[in-house]
């Protein structure tokens, strides 16, 4: 094979800075609008004391899980020894970074009091991240899992592109492996630990988060790297982008499987079968079809199709189904986080409930323009950062082309 | 519900044998003569911090919580500072009145709810920060001071005890503040009097009305009256399968 | 809080030059209402409150919200009470108005204070203050309508015997 070169971009044309400048308005509208819930107060969003966590939780969350995803190809590459995969670690590494990187910038912002992060509580983040509270606070071990994530993967980085460190290369590829499965187990816990809500089970959450991540890391990977190789000109095969497709396809494949299962699982139980999930399912409400037309029909069915069906143009195919990958994914966090809120929790079972907070009743909830802009914001973070380091590292293969690439490939 | 029942009795009668032998343990304590309102119990020096010897609880007897009143909800929100903004899905609820109506039996009973004040506090569990905290003597409360305003208390929270300040505050009476977390703080600043624990505002207000629905007391103090009514009558928490041993207990919820 | 220190200090250093030459320009402190005791007039030696007032403070909060321990001595509603009480005109400055006692030194130092987004920042008991029936209260929507006479009696004088 023949080695692969790699360069960083050259980031002067008109369309780069362009490019940039629209990111850079993404992230202020963001920021403002951040800046004007803290101003102003959380009421000017669509968030209430029922539904506590809102469009931007479902952006952040969808951001941190697919983190942990894009990290997949250089796992694939090393771990399990893809070499067709090699060219892209380095830039599967550095995005899994700035997406982590985008969602937790959402996560922040939307705190109500971000100020009070820099203030006391250090001391208590690092109290809550002792192994003695590791039975309680799910937010202490995240908190290693967020920081060290970035650590670990940088270090993989580091030992990949510094040629006397290659031999390092794989085992810590093994290591960021292992830290990504309990990152995304650990951000499925965070919800799994809230016992007192029906919609989130640990047993299931957790698993079924890495299996999502797959989906959605690889969808924002395509996403990333077939524009660029198409707006810097180099070359990007057919090989290579088939493969990602199939990739995506079978991770797609394996959540419908994961839904498919946790659904028939929950009607079995009988209680779960009548509330919730009837509720979240086949309920006259936005939860229902975020289920079936975004998660279910848009998220899975459509881009598996798309993968799998030979005659369509690889390039735009893969665009595609990722685009709605994205779609489904975002639909499939606002189902759970925002559905699962909506639904009243089981206080007094065998009775009717009625109260000013609506105790008994389904939450309504309306995001506002801001919560959207702040979500957006996270993406635009993501982005921004990406091709930021583009331009100063030199994670990207100069050709993608069929014979670098795959030198038994015959065009 | 019939497990649940079962369940609780258990917990209820675990939690009074625990006190049976507390008994003996702290009788030489006796309570101060003297001692205002209904000798809740004795006066905490202002220099002392609480202590785990007391555990501050409420019992709420649901039969006698009348239907229309709803005196208890405005005698906290004024005696707290509580103000709302005419939106009860973003205002502050200390507490509030919950109407329930068996589907079996169309029987219909209120209650007040609250913080339920629980020994094994799931927002506790889970906050990041170490805001929400439970002192020795069971109150749990929010920090400000450190509250970074996440909400995962109120995800985590069974019974949406907690409220979050979506508007700027002023004029308050306690602190309160946009972007931090707050709840029933079973009124702490009566309980600290120097002159004694008194009642809380809720239960003040409740007795003043006439239904007398509402007791606050010390639930290791064997004589306290909240204790003495546990053991002859029983108390139920609600969801007690979560096992949080809640300090807020309810009396005829059927 | 090291951050602010510095950057207290720093604008403190930048202004002592110019204040030596230029008292008018110093922040005029309303008087407080008492003395603590005739030695320290403040709860601790003034020059100490001026420059630690916040470590008394930050101390004291911990003690009182954490623990339960209510001590005045550092409290900060003591300070409120003591230093920010009504004038002649009964007129209570908020935090925004730079006479409040706090506001002064803090706006010319240009440090700011979060206190006053959750603490009260006037006395408790002054005419300010909203009474059971008052503007303010009414927009609550719980509104006292239907208190019976004698809850509302209690609840006001409750709260005259909180002192
Ligand atoms: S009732 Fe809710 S807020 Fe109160 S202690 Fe229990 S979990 Fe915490
Ligand atoms: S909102 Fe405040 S009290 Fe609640 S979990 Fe977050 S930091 Fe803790
Ligand atoms: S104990 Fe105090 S804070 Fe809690 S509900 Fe009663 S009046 Fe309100």
């Amino acid at each position: 094979m023949k080695t692969i070169r790699f360069t960083e971009l050259e980031g002067r044309s008109p369309g780069f800075f362009a490019l940039m400048a629209i990111l850079i308005a993404i992230i202020g509208a963001g920021i403002v609008s951040a800046l004007m819930m803290h101003g102003q107060g959380h009421h000017i969003t669509g968030m209430t004391n029922r539904i506590v966590w809102g469009t931007p939780h479902v952006f952040a969350v969808f951001l941190i899980v697919a983190a942990s995803g894009a990290l997949n190809i250089a796992s694939i590459a090393s771990v399990f020894g893809r070499t067709v995969y090699k060219p892209l670690s380095p830039l599967s590494m550095v995005l899994s970074v700035t997406i982590l990187v985008g969602g937790l910038a959402v996560l922040i912002l939307d705190l109500g009091n971000p100020e009070h992060l820099l203030d006391v509580p250090l001391t208590q983040f690092l109290y809550n991240s002792m192994p003695s509270r590791w039975t309680r606070s799910v937010f202490g071990w995240n908190f290693i899992l967020y920081t060290g994530f970035i650590f670990v993967v940088g270090i993989y980085l580091w030992f990949s592109l510094v040629p006397q460190y290659k031999k390092f290369s794989k085992a810590a590829s093994i290591f960021a492996f292992v830290w990504r499965l309990a990152l995304t187990t650990g951000t499925g816990l965070i919800f799994g630990f809230l016992v007192a809500r029906e919609a989130y089970d640990a047993a299931i959450l957790a698993p079924m988060f890495v299996v999502y991540s797959f989906a959605y890391g690889l969808a924002i990977f395509s996403l990333v790297l077939i524009p660029t190789y198409i707006w810097t000109g180099r070359e990007l095969g057919d090989v290579i982008v088939n493969r990602l497709k199939s990739l995506l396809g079978i991770f797609v494949a394996a959540s419908l499987y994961f839904v498919i299962v946790l659904n028939l699982t929950n009607f079995y139980s009988a209680a779960k079968g009548e509330g919730i999930q009837s509720f979240l399912l086949f309920g006259d409400n936005s939860y229902s079809s975020a289920f079936w037309i975004g998660q279910i029909l848009i998220g899975s069915i459509l881009p598996l199709a798309i993968a799998f069906y030979p005659k369509l143009k690889a390039r735009g195919a893969l665009l595609t189904a990722a685009a709605m990958v994205v779609v489904g994914g975002l639909s499939q966090m606002y189902v759970t986080i925002i559905g699962g809120q909506a639904y009243p929790m089981d206080m007094f079972p065998g009775k009717t409930v009625e109260s000013i907070t609506n105790d008994g009743g389904i939450a309504a909830y309306s995001p506002t323009i801001y919560e959207v802009l702040l979500g957006l914001a996270g993406i635009g973070i993501t982005i921004f950062l990406v091709v930021f380091a583009m331009n100063v590292l030199r994670i990207l293969p100069e050709s993608l082309a069929d014979k670098d690439v795959d030198p038994h490939h015959s065009a | 519900m019939s497990r649940k029942t079962n369940q609780s009795e258990g917990k209820i009668n675990q939690y009074r044998r625990n006190f049976l032998a507390r008994t003996t343990a702290i009788a030489g304590m006796t309570v101060a003569p003297g001692v205002i309102l209904n000798s809740v119990a004795q006066a905490k020096p202002v220099d002392q911090p609480a202590s785990n010897k007391n555990r501050w609880g409420l019992l709420i007897d649901a039969n006698k919580c009348s239907s229309g009143c709803n005196s208890c909800v405005t005698a906290c929100h004024e005696e707290n500072g509580v103000t709302g903004f005419g939106n009860p899905e973003t205002d502050a609820q200390w507490i509030r009145k919950v109407k329930l109506t068996d589907k079996q039996t169309q029987k219909v009973q209120t209650i007040p709810l609250m913080c339920q004040h629980c020994e094994h506090p799931p927002c506790v569990d889970v906050c990041p920060t170490n805001a929400s905290m439970k002192r020795e003597d069971g109150v749990v409360l929010v920090d400000k001071h450190a509250c970074i305003g996440c909400r995962y208390c109120m995800m985590a929270c069974p019974y949406g005890a907690r409220s979050f300040l979506h508007e700027p505050t002023t004029e308050q009476k306690y602190p309160r503040g946009q972007g931090t977390v707050e709840s029933c703080t079973l009124c702490v600043h009566r309980i600290d009097d120097p002159n004694g624990p008194r009642n809380p505002a809720c239960v003040e207000a409740c007795n003043a009305e006439g239904h007398k629905a509402m007791w606050f007391g010390d639930l290791k103090d064997p004589n306290s009256e909240i204790t003495k009514r546990l053991k002859e009558y029983g108390g139920v928490q609600i969801r007690a399968d979560l096992g949080l041993n809640t300090g807020v207990r309810y009396q005829n919820l059927s | 809080m090291l951050l602010r220190k510095i950057i207290f200090i720093l604008a403190v250093t930048a202004f002592l030059p110019l204040s030596a030459h230029a008292d008018s320009l110093l922040p005029e402190l309303p008087k407080a209402k008492k003395n603590y005791n005739d030695q320290t007039k403040c709860v601790e030696p003034v020059e100490v409150m001026r420059k630690s007032h916040m470590d008394f403070i930050m101390h004291q909060r911990d003690d009182t919200l954490r623990k339960g321990i209510r001590t005045k001595q550092h409290s900060l509603k003591e300070c409120i009470d003591c230093h920010n009480a009504p004038g002649k005109d009964l007129k209570v400055a908020s935090a925004n108005d730079s006479e409040h006692f706090c506001s002064t030194c803090h706006v010319y130092t240009a440090v700011q204070i979060d206190c006053f987004k959750c603490h009260a920042d006037k006395p408790e008991n002054t005419q300010y203050r909203h009474k059971i029936t008052s503007q303010a209260f009414k927009q609550h929507k719980f509104a006292a309508q239907n208190l019976n006479p004698k809850t509302l009696q209690l609840l006001a004088t409750e709260k005259e015997g909180h002192k």
